[in-house]
Order: structure tokens, then C-alpha cells, then sequence
């Protein structure tokens, strides 16, 4: 007998009751739908290390004044500005692998644009900051060389704050009020999406080192050349634990710092930060996983249960299938067969409703979904892999059953 | 006709029922030969039912042989039962034992889905089964869309779609008002005349008139064994 008739079989003896098949299969259902759903969002959190890695660039350093030690401080890398824009044109000029090294000065301001305003960071950048972080134009121009070397009076704006202040309208050419300082829109950048740590990248303007530190965040006098850090690339990722290693020789020995001192910087690799930040959630997500997966367990146990009462009811039809020839064995398979369909459409149901599911969670709470189809073969071979283990005992018992008895039962 | 269908020889069968050991056959020995009708008679527990089973390959005796279309089956393994089963013998019930949300035809398959026939050829067979007992405008109408008659016909039909050499029917009328019970037994008569061996088991002299033969059973022996000369004439 072909294992397409035990199929036809087992869907006849299925729709033949179906508010029971779809009340057993439910606990089914729910499992493989909560599986899916955990892993996916533990993929989309993934996927967002990846993206983060992408647009933030996995060869790229953060350069900041203040040691580890006083990395707890938060005020410190202002206080303790060691590092200044020479020191960026420093590190570019003797290390060759270095790509890009942006000196910037960070600030927060409000910015007016007619009647409109909006709060955000201010980033007084030199000119190697855009390639550093890898943004790209939206629209209009970059701050051209002239503009970085007299620190003229020019923004580009990041998407978030573009939206803010102007809408769907053109941002180019529009002059905005930062600190009471008019500044000329050159150009808007490309959305970057949201951090690991949850910030908002987009939430920002770039202005021209020399301006943001003359005339808009006024921090003339204090600390001089002083910047707040510096973000450096590298052509390859393989390159980046010399390159850290130079960074620092370079630094201690612009700064005169001796072989036993601390050094009063610190070089962070951007991709590590991005990794930990994320980490705690996907721990938690696998966790959620590993209880969703109980519940798999606990519909399967649902399964066995109605199969058990199944072949109690029909032991009648056992017996009769036995006397016209059916063998112990294709007794056995046919309920076997007949728990697994049972298991794989609730399986298929499950991972319906991880769709929908998925559709909820990344819509309301912004999570990433990221559905990975090796998840729903695993989950529909998982399920009809329940039916196999949980099916087997109550089909074993139908096999069991004594032809004689079968037929004489009520 | 003169050689055996069954030949049973020295059949013993007992069940425990509690503590209790009760015989169900005591040293039977009997011979029933190819294309005859033979009735079984006898009180509840006198051991008829057994004997159906036994010579149904349904139950397999404590002593004794039973050589079935020359083979002795009182040894074989399950499943070589079941195939014997499938094969050789067709079976008929009481409560006619049709599948529910099945139709007349998928019934009928059943035998030979067991059998291994490929599904073409079911349907073809079981068409063919269920015209020969007159049901050939019910194919495909449900056990519940059919009288217990027809119900009854389904089931014959079953029993002959692996074209058996021996039916074997318990109680067939039991379920039926008389005229249908008539009919019924108008119907295994005219298979029989075609061939096919008969074994009924019943309680009613009536029915157990239409065979060429009746045995009675009593306490698990055989107490009389008796030819229908009408049949003969």
C-alpha cells in the first residue's frame, strides 16, 4: 500500500471530524507559530547587527579622549579633550592603511527653520567624516573643501531632522537658526535607521568643524584644536588590530605619553560596541525561543491524547480493516500517518500565523522580522516529527488490537 | 466439487474469561468442500462463532489443523493470516461493518487496497463487485444514504471484490426485516450456485434452510451434521 493512500486516508479520517482535528492540531499550531516568531525576531535582531555593521562600517574606529578608566565618567571626554584635529590629519598622514580620519566636536542644539523647531545633536565634522562613517547624499551637495577650510555657515541635514523641519518639501538652499547662527542647507543625507543602543542615527546635523567650534557650539578659547574624537577606517577588517595598535603609537607619541603612563585616549572598534549592545536581546530571545519550544512539546502531548481516544473509537473500523487483510504494520503507519498530517497542518498553520504575528510585532514595536526559510522547514519537520513521537504509541495500539474484539466492540 | 475447501481436523480452542479456562471447541473435526453452502447452527457459546473465526483465519486454534485451500493456516504468523484473509476469504457481518464518510465504491476497495491493486483498477473491480449484487446506481452514495439491505449488499460486494473462494457470513440477516433477510439470502444462494463456497452462521432455521448443509454445534462439539436433500433433488 502506497504511502499516498495512507495520505488520503489520513485526510479523509481528518476532515471527517474537523472541529476536533483543528482543536487538536491548535497546540501544534501555537508552538510552531511562537517558535517562528522568537526566532525571527532573534534573526531581525541579527540582521540588525549586520545592517548597523553595514552603514556604520565594520573597519571602523572610534578615537576618544579619556582612558578606560575613566570611561564611566561621561563628561570626561569633554573635560579630558587630549585629542585635537591634528591629530586626525596626523593619523591619516602616517598610517597608511587609514582610509579616512574625522576630528569631531559633538553638541546638541535647538535648530529653527521659521516657525518650526527641533532639538537634536550637532556634529561639527572636518572633511573626512562623511566617508568615516559611510553616509551618503540624499540630496544636494556635500560641504565642499572651501566650505571645511573658512568654516563657513553650511549644514547637512539628517533625514529624521529633514522630515522635522521641512516635511516632504526641498530642504536645499533653506537657511536654519542654530544658537541664534543662520545656517545654509547644502544638502540631506540618506536614512541610516536606528542604533543598537536604540538612538536614532538620522537625528542630526553635520556642520564644518571650523564653524561648529567658532561660531555655533562656542568652544573657542577653552581647549583650542581640541575635538571630542576621532572616527577612523581602514581599507579591510583584517587590517584593524595592527591599525589599532599604531593609532596608539602614533597618539602616545604626539602626546608624549611614556611607556607606564595611561594613555589618555581610548581606541574602540565600532562592530564590538554595535555586538554588545545587542547581545542582551538576543539572549533573551533564544530564551523566549526555548520556552516557545515547550509549548511544541505540550501540543504534541495534545496529539497523542485525541490519537489514543481516536483509536479507542474507531476500533471497530480496526478490526474490520484487519479482517479484509490489512496486516498489523500498515495499521501501525496508517495512524502514524494520520498524527503526522495532523502534526504538519498544524505546522503550516503555525507558521501562518508567525506571519500575521510577525506583521504585529514589527509594526507596533518597530523590532525587525527577519523570517528565514530554513526556520520553516525545520519547524514543519520538527512538527511531523512531534506526530512521528507522539503518534507512535496510540498507533501501536491500534496495530495491537486483536481483529476478533475489534469487530465485536460497540 | 468433491475436494475440500476446509478441512478441519482435531480443532481444540479455550479462553480464559477471569480465572475461569472455558472450552471453546473441543477436538473438532470437520470437512467442508469447494462450492458447498453450509449452515452453522447452535445456542450463544456453543462454540459456532469460534469455528467462523477459526476457519476465518481471524483466531488461530489451541491444537489441531486446519488446511485451507491446501495450506495449514493453524500456525501461520499475522500477517501471513491477514494475507489468507485478503485473498481467499470474503466476510460478511451482522452490523455489515461499512466505513462511514465513505462511499459505496471506497468500501468495496477496500480489500484490494490492502491487496496492493492500483487505484484504477480498485474502482473498476469494485464497480464490477457491486453491479453482480444489483447496486451498480448506488456507487456512490454514503452507508447513510442506504438502506439496510443495500448496506448489507455493499458489504457482500466487499466480500467478493478479491473474488474469494469462500465467504464466510455471520448472522447476515440478523440485522434485516425479513423480506430484506429473504433477498440477502436469494443473493448468497445465487453466488454460491456461481461457485463460491458458503459458510453462514445463524440462529434461524429459515436462513439456515437456504444452505445444502447444517451443522449444529453445542458446548463446543459438533452434534449433528445434516444434508438438505431439496438441494440435491
Amino acid at each position: 500500500m502506497s504511502v499516498f493512500e495512507l495520505f488520503r486516508i489520513a485526510f479523509n479520517s481528518i476532515s471527517g471530524n474537523i472541529l476536533r482535528s483543528i482543536l487538536t492540531m491548535l497546540g501544534v499550531t501555537i508552538g510552531v507559530a511562537a517558535v517562528i516568531t522568537m526566532v525571527s525576531v532573534a534573526s531581525g535582531a541579527r540582521q540588525e547587527i549586520d545592517d548597523q555593521m553595514k552603514s556604520l562600517g565594520s573597519t571602523l574606529f572610534m578615537v576618544y579622549s579619556g582612558s578606560r578608566s575613566f570611561r564611566g565618567v561621561s563628561s570626561a571626554s569633554g573635560n579630558w579633550a587630549v585629542l585635537t584635529e591634528q591629530d586626525a590629519h596626523a593619523l591619516r598622514e602616517e598610517i597608511p592603511e587609514i582610509v579616512a580620519a574625522a576630528a569631531n566636536l559633538r553638541g546638541s542644539a535647538q535648530i529653527v527653520s521659521g516657525n518650526q523647531n527641533w532639538n537634536c545633536s550637532i556634529y561639527a565634522v572636518d572633511q573626512d567624516y562623511l566617508e568615516a562613517r559611510n553616509w551618503q547624499i540624499r540630496d544636494g551637495n556635500e560641504i565642499s573643501p572651501t566650505d571645511f577650510n573658512r568654516g563657513s555657515k553650511v549644514v547637512l541635514l539628517g533625514n529624521t531632522v529633514r522630515d522635522a523641519l521641512f516635511g516632504e518639501g526641498n530642504a536645499v538652499g533653506q537657511t536654519i537658526r542654530v544658537n541664534n547662527v543662520p545656517l545654509e542647507v547644502v544638502g540631506t543625507l540618506e536614512k541610516k535607521g536606528v542604533s543598537g543602543g536604540g538612538r536614532d542615527i538620522d537625528d542630526m546635523i553635520l556642520i564644518p568643524l571650523k564653524a561648529g567650534r567658532e561660531r555655533v557650539l562656542g568652544r573657542r578659547g577653552a581647549s583650542g584644536n581640541a575635538v571630542d574624537g576621532i572616527w577612523v577606517t581602514v581599507e579591510h577588517e583584517w587590517q584593524m588590530p595592527d591599525v589599532e595598535e599604531l593609532i596608539k603609537d602614533v597618539l602616545r607619541t604626539r602626546h608624549r605619553i611614556g611607556p607606564n603612563q595611561n594613555e589618555p585616549f581610548t581606541v574602540r572598534n565600532m562592530s564590538e560596541m554595535v555586538e554588545t549592545s545587542l547581545e542582551s536581546r538576543n539572549t533573551l530571545n533564544y530564551l523566549l525561543s526555548a520556552v516557545a519550544s515547550i509549548s511544541l512539546v505540550v501540543g504534541g502531548i495534545g496529539i497523542m491524547n485525541i490519537m489514543l481516544v481516536t483509536v479507542t473509537e474507531r476500533t471497530r473500523e480496526i478490526g474490520l480493516r484487519m479482517a479484509v487483510g490489512a496486516t498489523g504494520s500498515i495499521i501501525l503507519r496508517q495512524f502514524l500517518v494520520e498524527a503526522i498530517v495532523l502534526c504538519g497542518l498544524g505546522g503550516v498553520a503555525g507558521i501562518l500565523i508567525s506571519f500575521i504575528a510577525g506583521w504585529v510585532i514589527s509594526t507596533t514595536t518597530g523590532f525587525p522580522m527577519v523570517f528565514e526559510w530554513y526556520v520553516f522547514v525545520v519547524s514543519v519537520v520538527f512538527s511531523a516529527g512531534i506526530g512521528v513521537f507522539f503518534g507512535f504509541y496510540p498507533a501501536q495500539q491500534a496495530a495491537a488490537k486483536d481483529p476478533i474484539e475489534a469487530l465485536r466492540s460497540e | 466439487m468433491t475436494d475440500s475447501f476446509v478441512d478441519v481436523n482435531k480443532l481444540s480452542k479455550s479462553y480464559d474469561i477471569g480465572t475461569e479456562k472455558v472450552r471453546a471447541l473441543t477436538s473438532i473435526s470437520t470437512v467442508i468442500r469447494r462450492g458447498d453452502f453450509v449452515s452453522v447452527m447452535g445456542p450463544s457459546g456453543s462454540g459456532k462463532s469460534t469455528f467462523m473465526n477459526v476457519i476465518g483465519c481471524l483466531d488461530t486454534p489451541d491444537e489441531g489443523e486446519i488446511w485451507l485451500d491446501g495450506q495449514n493456516v493453524a500456525e501461520l504468523a499475522r500477517d501471513e493470516l491477514a494475507q489468507i484473509r485478503n485473498t481467499k476469504i470474503g466476510f460478511v457481518f451482522q452490523q455489515f461493518n461499512l466505513l462511514g464518510r465513505t462511499t459505496a465504491v471506497e468500501n468495496v476497495c477496500l480489500p484490494l487496497l490492502y491487496a496492493g491493486v492500483g487505484r484504477r483498477e480498485r474502482i473498476e473491480r469494485a464497480t464490477e463487485s457491486l453491479d453482480r449484487v444489483g447496486l451498480s446506481d448506488r456507487l456512490h452514495h454514503h452507508p447513510t444514504q442506504l438502506s439496510g439491505g443495500q448496506q448489507q449488499r455493499v458489504a457482500i460486494a466487499r466480500a467478493l471484490v478479491n473474488q474469494p473462494a469462500m465467504l464466510l457470513a455471520d448472522e447476515p440477516t440478523g440485522a434485516l426485516d425479513s423480506h430484506t433477510g429473504v433477498e440477502i439470502m436469494d443473493l448468497f444462494s445465487e453466488l454460491n450456485k456461481s461457485g463460491i463456497t458458503v459458510v453462514l452462521v445463524t440462529h434461524e432455521q429459515t436462513v439456515a434452510e437456504y444452505a445444502r448443509r447444517i451443522i449444529h454445534f453445542l458446548d463446543g462439539e459438533i452434534v449433528s451434521d445434516e444434508s438438505m436433500i431439496k438441494e440435491v433433488a
